[in-house]
């Protein structure tokens, strides 16, 4: 024979994968958080960039900490913790001094992934579980939100010492949603299309994040039932209650791009890892979210209710996800 | 969504691999040369093995029975070639291990021609039928070898409706059957009116992938008007070419779970295995050959080639240019349910549909991650398993759990799941497992 014998491999089949790997779902979610990102810089400037930075380095660095050695080339190359400390990032305030960034981002990976067993395992999404632990341990520092101001200027309470508030210099402003909640006062819907408002650097640009949104459903990295029933909801729930007393609740559009909505619904809740795999389940948690979202913004004590909203859904994926199993091929035909 | 899919006549989830078919659909069928030595394994289908009927030192002529059917569910084996019966003992299988085997070896000064011997099968009884099938070795020729004359065998009270011709070929780089629609159309349709007639069904529906326009046409164009036959174009999605994925886009109708198409009065036959019958009434050979893509991007010259039975792989492999120097697998049927080839002098067998040679590009397998639960698994399993929580259950040998609660008997193993999740986890690998753990189990308990 005149050809060389290749050595041949022997392997179970499929013999042919799609090329969508985990990593690369990781970094099709970078690209769709990119252009917002950075429209929320632009923004509120080189201190939101730090506070940014400084969520994805404490996430990488925790995720480095607790991975096992011979394993951690593949704990850093999904590139998960990068995009959990990013989103956490996104949800903070701009002005948040740097130290508090750092302890949410660890504590999103610590406690929100690793003593789970690590990517796959955990019940809530980590970024949000660092928010909520940085919510519950600084009130004052998580809740002060600054309107976008000067690029270069850097609030001065991004460089406090650890331990300490540093005070606020710039001017503060209250959130959009804060505003509505305790003034009844509306923002315009351009501003907040186009994310010149106050608030975190994520919660603003609604239009890019949207955008952001279609790419990743573009690439089927998304599941669409999730934002679409998440907004749906929101909004359905909140035009009822809008037509019931105009002057005390907000409309519908008001709730769809105000506040965490559009990064909750697009980014957060359809974190795949914590919300469920069936596709009616998704529906059910996705309107969970919707109508959670707006009872808390409306009687709730806070002005923000989408993290609270996907943390308790969060709770609940394992038990829909069990008595949502399809109907398999071929069987209980007769009950049809 | 569902009305969505009826349109396009499809069954529910399921994927869409590249189907490269490309590099041989438009290449006529050629005859692959007559080699020196041919290895008739017993049991290369499913069912009781064959019985071997001759003894090393005979001569035989091509077509000669060599070996009788074993049992109802087994056929009968026939020389490819007219020579001499070497050896009858254990031959090298394509999985790597021995089993055994007919070993016949070519007389070279033979011209190979065979008589024509039509038999007359319109006065032939349903048994008689059936006893020709089974003697004439046709079992399905889309790669499960099931034997075919089991199918016609139809109990009392039951009756066939319809004879559903298999042409979907959802298999990449396959191009065998697309082939032998275009290039043997009317034995196709005179098979399929053969086998209606016997089983007394009222229509033969052909479905085809809509990826082979040619031969959707031809085959239109030769039904003749009267025949109650028409061809269904299908969408081109994989499996669906498994049976009862295309009794679902075809009819509308599910197969219920541990049930035959028989039981919905459909019988499902594939294109290769119609030809196959046509061919032994019209001219009275048995299934000695059959027709088979070599393909993929490992060898040169690929190509569709009516192959004699018993051939060693690495033949029809070197017809094809041989392997280049980048292959790193051979694998014998299609690329998501065919087999690894552990050695090239095995033998082709009656179910081999394939013969690729794939480089990294296609077998290199992914890093494995943890599951992220993305459900792509989920929203790709046509029978609406949950594969995800298979791979989960299996890595902690929760087996009972996957047959009571998730019915992991039903999986057919058509690898939707392992192709589609993103984590690089072999599911079907797990699912495996666990069948055969369960099955052990079982065995036990009895
Ligand atoms: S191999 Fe089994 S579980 Fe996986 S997609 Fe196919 S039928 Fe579903
Ligand atoms: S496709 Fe893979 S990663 Fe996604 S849910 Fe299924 S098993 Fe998990």
């Amino acid at each position: 024979m005149t050809q060389r014998d290749p050595k041949l491999l022997i392997q179970p089949g499929p013999q042919l994968r799609q090329q969508m790997t985990t990593p690369v779902v990781m970094r099709d979610v970078w690209y769709a958080l990119a252009p917002a990102t950075l429209a929320g810089v632009w923004f509120f400037g080189m201190g939101a960039l730090l506070v940014l930075l400084t969520c994805i380095a404490a996430a990488v660095l925790t995720e480095w900490c607790f991975s096992p050695e011979e394993k951690r080339r593949y704990f850093l190359g999904d590139g998960s913790a990068i995009l959990t400390g990013w989103l956490l990032g996104l949800t903070l305030p701009p002005a948040l001094p740097l130290w508090m960034a750092f302890i949410g981002g660890a504590v999103a990976i610590g406690m929100g992934k690793t003593i789970w067993g690590g990517m796959g395992g955990n019940l809530f999404n980590p970024a949000l579980v660092g928010r909520a632990f940085l919510l519950a341990t600084f009130p004052i520092a998580m809740t002060t939100w600054t309107s976008p101001g000067d690029f270069f200027t850097i609030p001065a309470s991004v460089f406090a010492m650890p331990l300490m508030h540093g005070v606020v210099d710039t001017v503060t402003q209250a959130s959009p949603l804060g505003l509505m909640k305790f003034e009844h006062t509306s923002t315009g819907f351009i501003d907040l299309l186009f994310g010149n408002t106050s608030g975190s650097l994520g919660e603003t640009s609604g239009l890019l994040l949207i955008l952001g949104g279609l790419y990743l459903w573009w690439r089927r990295d998304l599941d669409w039932r999730i934002p679409v029933g998440i907004l749906a909801t929101a909004m359905a729930f909140s035009l009822v209650l809008f037509m019931m007393d105009s002057g005390k609740y907000p409309g519908p559009i008001f709730t769809a791009l105000s506040g965490g909505m559009m990064l909750g619904a697009i980014f957060m809740a359809t974190d795949p890892v914590t919300s469920p795999l069936t596709p009616r389940g998704t529906w059910i948690f996705a309107v969970g979210i919707g109508l959670l979202v707006v009872l808390i913004r409306v009687f709730g004590g806070f002005p923000e209710g989408m993290m609270y909203a996907i943390l308790l859904m969060n709770a609940t994926t394992p038990l829909i996800d069990r008595y949502t199993q399809p109907r398999v091929f071929g069987r209980g035909l007769d009950t049809k | 969504m569902n009305l969505f899919r009826r349109l396009s006549n499809s069954f529910d989830h399921g994927v869409h691999p590249r189907h490269h078919k490309e590099q041989t659909e438009h290449l006529a069928i050629q005859r692959l040369p007559f080699g020196k030595r041919f290895v008739i394994p017993l049991g290369q289908h499913i069912g009781a093995p064959a019985k071997a009927i001759v003894q090393a030192g005979d001569t035989v002529k091509r077509g000669q029975m060599v070996a009788e059917p074993g049992g109802f569910v087994s056929v009968a084996l026939h020389s490819p070639v007219t020579g001499r019966v070497t050896d009858i003992g254990p031959e090298r299988y394509a999985d790597g291990t021995f089993r055994e085997a007919i070993v016949i070896e070519a007389d070279q000064y033979d011209t190979q021609q065979m008589d024509v011997n039509p038999i007359d099968w319109e006065s032939l009884s349903i048994e008689d039928f059936i006893n020709e099938v089974q003697k004439a070795g046709i079992v399905g020729m889309g790669g499960a070898a099931f034997p075919c004359h089991v199918k016609y065998a139809i109990p009392d009270g039951q009756k066939i409706r319809y004879l559903l011709i298999n042409g979907a070929e959802c298999e990449p780089y396959l191009t065998n059957d697309h082939r032998q629609m275009v290039e043997q159309t009317d034995a196709l349709l005179y098979g399929a009116e053969i086998v209606r007639q016997k089983l007394g069904a009222e229509e033969i529906v052909i479905g085809v992938e809509r990826n082979k326009p040619d031969a959707i046409k031809a085959l239109q164009d030769a039904i003749k008007p009267g025949q109650p036959a028409r061809v269904m174009p299908l969408e081109v999605k994989y499996p669906q070419g498994a049976e009862k994925m295309l009794i679902k886009s075809v009819f509308d109708i599910e197969v219920p779970a541990g049930k035959l198409p028989r039981d919905v009065e459909v019988a499902v036959n594939n294109v290769g295995t119609i030809i196959a019958i046509a061919d032994y009434f019209q001219t009275g050979k048995p299934l000695i050959e059959r027709v088979v893509t070599v393909s993929g991007p490992g060898v040169s010259y690929p190509a569709n080639l009516i192959v004699p039975l018993g051939t060693p792989i690495r033949e029809v492999l070197d017809y094809a240019g041989g392997l280049t120097e980048e292959t790193r697998q051979v694998v014998l049927g299609g690329p998501m349910m065919g087999a690894s080839i552990a050695d090239l002098d095995a033998p082709m067998l009656k179910g081999s549909s394939g013969v690729l040679a794939l480089t990294e590009h296609e077998t290199g397998r992914p890093q494995e991650y943890n599951c992220i639960r993305c459900g792509r698994c989920v929203e790709a399993c046509p029978y609406f398993l949950n594969p995800a929580r298979f791979a989960r259950l299996a890595k902690s040998r929760m087996y009972e759990e996957m047959a009571e609660t998730y019915n992991v008997m039903d999986c057919v193993e058509c690898g939707c799941c392992t192709y589609s999740c993103p984590s690089g986890i072999p599911i079907v690998q797990h699912i495996r497992t666990a069948k055969d753990h369960l099955r052990s189990m079982k065995g036990k308990v009895k």
